[in-house]
């Protein structure tokens, strides 16, 4: 309704001649020029001081320190120097079998998490999307719950209720012949990448749902008319059209992954003997700082940021080209 | 509607695969939401169980109920630090959450409102961030701080949780799709200020949108474990997900394993409120992300 009015008097080519200074010419709604660009940065300032601040200036002592080693001339302290040392922080960084052992471990993590959970959320929003759903809106809601519980709290949860011999689970499992210790060395990544899976499967769903709801009904009627029912309609029709969903959950999983730290660190916390505190690169160089050795920890940060950056950003452009040609 | 109508004529001669599949649909729909409920339904069962009783009896229900007095432990343990982790949650949570919202509101309406040189890069800048996961921020921010000797301070986790380039991305959708150019071009012709136009006209227009950037930064925020553990080292400054961590830790030193399944179950109540109360926002939240 206001905007109704705000048009009439925006329209008038002939502003009165007291303020034709503080306005654009007429039928050029944006702001151009030097006074515009002053105003922005008005507004843009207070993010951009914090955006600097707590972002990009770490990013670039990170950057700064990798290149440089503090050497101790002592045994006990003694005269510190700082040296210029190139690039051998990476070097050690590559060459430190732990980190790169914990990158590969998170990589491979990832390749199977970040699928299931992905097809699991793709699962049920087209279940719930679907004419033979009911109760949607309790399920939505329920599935969504899990999100409402910290991880690093979802994670002591679960510290507890993965634990062989109080588990709800272990005990009906080792009736029908299926006997696990989940946190066992061999099964913790399991367990880690489930409760992920747990806590996230959920939100996932809400943002493909949210996209299904999007499909305008036209196509839906004509997919209709052509005999298109069921699990064809679900695959030819409405998967192809939530791509742009399921690209934005991938590229999240994938940054949510590379920064998996907070559930293994609870276990290692929680003395569950099957977890290493190198499990993830982060926990490495959390690690490596409390052990004092910053240099390395940032050239490890700067690898990691990287790493992360080109995964996500990559997958991101890969389905734009893809998007492009199809 | 007219979907609806479509898809009727064939219905009837289908009855018996409408049946089959309304079963498996409801049926997949139904055990899904046991496993997502299962673990939760534990959680408040334990939190309800004597100490001693934990691990006996049926993990899934009730025995020897005496949550009160669970509870009554929780807040009393180690001079009723758990309040304290609660308030500083709520404390990092709302200021962060609301200075967080304000800024990024900001931001967010001068790069889809105003041009200039350069606006483009700018708003790059602040995506390409958003594809790098917080905590590769989070250590060289600790670093940094831990040069400048700021670590163990409200400020330390405060400052960084009050960026949030996200929060600029769905802002400038926001100010684009719902503050009219023409409405700001009318202001200016009255002669209103810059930041008369913003506060009076553009942020009560974008302010149902705000409230879903703050919901989700209150939620991130209130989520967070690596930032507040790598910067704060007293008890008395510590969020509850820190501090529950740590009881878990203490489980081996004798810590009741009743206190941290306890707090965990009451942790969960504030934001589970918010959750079900302000549901149409967080979906609306949800529904911008993936409109891409």
């Amino acid at each position: 309704m206001s905007s109704t009015s705000s048009t009439r008097t925006a329209s008038p080519p002939r502003p009165a001649p007291a303020v034709t200074r503080r306005v654009s010419p007429a039928g050029r709604p944006r702001r151009t020029g030097r006074r515009s660009a002053l105003t922005a940065s008005g507004f843009l300032a207070p993010f951009a001081v914090l955006f600097l601040t707590m972002m990009v200036a770490p990013i670039g002592y990170a950057i700064y320190q990798s290149f440089f080693t503090v050497r101790r001339a002592g045994l006990f302290g003694g005269t510190q120097s700082t040296e210029f040392t190139g690039l051998s922080n990476y070097a050690a960084a590559f060459g430190d079998h732990d980190f790169i052992a914990s990158i590969i471990r998170v990589i491979l993590l990832g390749c199977v998490q970040v699928p299931v959970m992905l097809g699991l959320a793709l699962l049920l929003a087209l279940l719930l999307d679907s004419r033979s759903a009911r109760l949607r809106k309790t399920y939505r809601l329920t599935f969504f719950l899990p999100y409402a519980l910290p991880g690093a709290i979802a994670a002591v949860m679960w510290s507890f209720l993965l634990v062989k011999d109080l588990s709800p689970f272990t005990g009906p499992l080792s009736h029908i012949g299926i006997d696990v210790d989940f946190l066992s060395p061999s099964w913790v990544p399991v367990s880690i990448g489930h409760m992920i899976t747990w806590g996230w499967t959920g939100y996932n769903m809400l943002i493909i749902y949210s996209a299904l709801q999007t499909i305008p009904a036209e196509v839906m009627e004509a997919a209709a008319l052509d005999g298109c029912t069921g699990w064809r309609l679900a695959w030819a029709v409405k998967i192809p059209l939530v791509r742009p969903a399921l690209v934005l959950t991938t590229v999240f999983s994938i940054i949510g992954t590379a920064q998996l730290y907070t559930e293994p660190a609870v276990l290692v916390g929680a003395r569950i003997p099957g977890v290493d505190p190198k499990f993830s690169p982060i926990m490495n160089t959390a690690l490596g700082m409390d052990m004092g050795d910053q240099n390395l920890a940032s050239a490890q940060s700067v690898v990691l940021a990287l790493i992360t950056l080109v995964l996500s950003f990559g997958f991101l452009k890969y389905n734009q080209r893809k998007g492009a040609m199809a | 509607m007219s979907v609806i109508q479509a898809g009727r004529p064939t219905r009837p001669a289908r009855r018996g695969t409408d049946i089959a599949s309304k079963a498996v649909v409801n049926g997949i729909l139904g055990l899904m939401a046991l496993y997502t409920l299962i673990p939760l339904w534990w959680l408040f069962v334990s939190a309800t169980k004597a100490s001693g009783y934990l691990y006996t009896g049926a993990p899934l229900w009730f025995s020897h109920f005496d949550l009160v007095t669970n509870i009554r432990d929780v807040f009393s343990f180690e001079n009723g630090v758990f309040s304290t982790w609660l308030a500083n949650s709520a404390l990092y949570s709302l200021v962060g959450a609301t200075v967080g919202t304000l800024l990024s509101a900001m931001a967010g309406y001068a790069l889809s409102k105003f041009s200039f040189r350069g606006r483009e890069s700018v708003f790059n800048v602040i995506l390409a961030s958003v594809l790098i996961p917080a905590p590769m921020f989070a250590l060289p921010l600790f670093l940094l701080m831990a040069k400048l000797d700021i670590t163990n301070s409200y400020w330390s986790v405060l400052l960084p949780s009050c960026v949030s380039p996200f929060g600029v991305y769905l802002c400038r959708i926001f100010a684009a799709a719902s503050v009219p150019d023409e409405l700001l071009e009318a202001a200016r012709l009255d002669g209103a200020g810059e930041q008369r136009t913003f506060f009076r006209i553009a942020l009560p227009l974008m302010s149902p949108a705000l409230v879903t950037v703050f919901l989700f930064q209150f939620v991130a925020i209130w989520n967070n474990y690596l930032l507040p553990s790598l910067m704060l080292n007293t008890p008395s400054l510590q969020p509850v997900t820190v501090g529950l961590v740590q009881w878990r830790s203490e489980f081996a030193s004798g810590v009741s394993p009743l206190l941290s399944i306890t707090g965990a179950f009451l942790s969960l109540i504030p934001l589970l409120v918010a959750f079900v109360s302000l549901q149409r926002f967080w979906r609306k939240g949800l529904t911008a992300g993936s409109v891409k």
